[in-house]
């Protein structure tokens, strides 16, 4: 009995440990928070894949969804009614690369340190820095990634988990041995 | 006793099962009282294809139409011209989600509105269109 009952408890540990973002208090998690929200969803990710809030701190996404800038969106229009916008604004808010424990989202933020405000994630520098070595072929002349802002063409846990490993990475075209 | 159990698992498991309904015709409705007169599936098909000049300082030059984005055939998916994401199917046939959302009609009436025409729509275009797309 004592034995089943120190399995259960072990067994319960285990699963608090996995199921939250800090190990004792202690951050753990490495990728990005995978958040989802319905509304940021149909409304974002339509068009586009749906950027986690952990790739830009929170006055980026301030700046990106004020409603001027949402009516001229990269060139696209982007306009939400008041009541979407301050529910995804809030989403991304709450869950921003500055306010999060995530490995890549805290790294994101610190290569940041300056106060910058990019309003692109292609343009964070710990983001370019970490795709400086890829050959231009692979992504932007690559028919079927275009553009490396397609983050989930290659990053192949990128959408579900908000995990970004090398190990996950397949360039379409060119596989899992692209270095 | 077990009988109602059963029943009562058949209706959590049929909930959210409920077929999307089509609101075309309801948004049809709204439009006439918005001041549209007849609608015509010839029209907006016309509306549909028709091109128009990409605005200055566009990405790409080429003139645009409903079609540059959701394709020619529209019982096969779509492209975003600038992202590349697939579109869903416009065509009712295949894609019966569509038109099930008055939000969403809303919403992509008003952005792809302004990126086509360099306007939104008026409440005729939309009810001819739609009435277009309805037949597809």
């Amino acid at each position: 009995m004592i034995r089943f009952l120190i399995m259960f408890t072990a067994f319960f540990a285990a699963q608090t440990a996995f199921a939250t973002d800090n190990f004792f208090g202690i951050p753990r998690f490495k990728g990005v928070k995978p958040v989802f929200n319905s509304n940021y969803e149909s409304s974002c990710a339509e068009c586009h894949f749906g950027y986690f809030p952990g790739l830009l701190p929170a006055r980026s996404w301030k700046k990106l969804m004020q409603p001027e800038a949402l009516a001229d969106h990269f060139g696209e229009d982007a306009e939400l009614d008041e009541s979407d916008r301050h529910e995804i604004l809030n989403f991304l808010v709450n869950n921003a690369a500055d306010r999060s424990h995530y490995k890549r989202s805290v790294k994101i933020a610190r290569s940041l340190r300056d106060g910058a405000t990019p309003l692109r994630i292609t343009e964070v520098p710990y983001i370019k820095k970490k795709h400086s070595e890829i050959p231009i072929k692979m992504i932007k002349g690559n028919k079927k990634v275009r553009s490396l802002s397609n983050c989930a063409r290659c990053h192949t846990e990128a959408k579900e988990k908000g995990v970004f490993d090398d190990d996950t990475v397949f360039i379409p075209g060119y596989g899992r041995d692209w270095d | 006793m077990r009988q109602l159990w059963v029943l009562v698992l058949c209706l959590l498991w049929g909930a959210p099962a409920v077929m999307a309904e089509n609101l075309i015709p309801s948004m049809l409705q709204s439009y006439q009282t918005e001041g549209a007169g007849h609608f015509s599936a010839s029209a907006g098909e016309k509306l549909w294809k028709q091109e128009h000049e990409a605005p200055e300082g566009a990405e790409s030059p080429k003139p645009r139409n409903c079609q540059t984005c959701h394709g020619v055939d529209l019982s096969k998916p779509g492209e975003h011209v600038r992202t590349g994401k697939v579109i869903d199917p416009m065509a009712l046939s295949v894609n019966p989600q569509r038109f099930s959302d008055v939000k969403k009609i809303k919403k992509w009436f008003r952005r792809n509105c302004k990126w086509v025409l360099g306007r939104v729509c008026t409440a005729q275009e939309k009810g001819d269109i739609l009435t277009y797309l309805q037949q597809q």
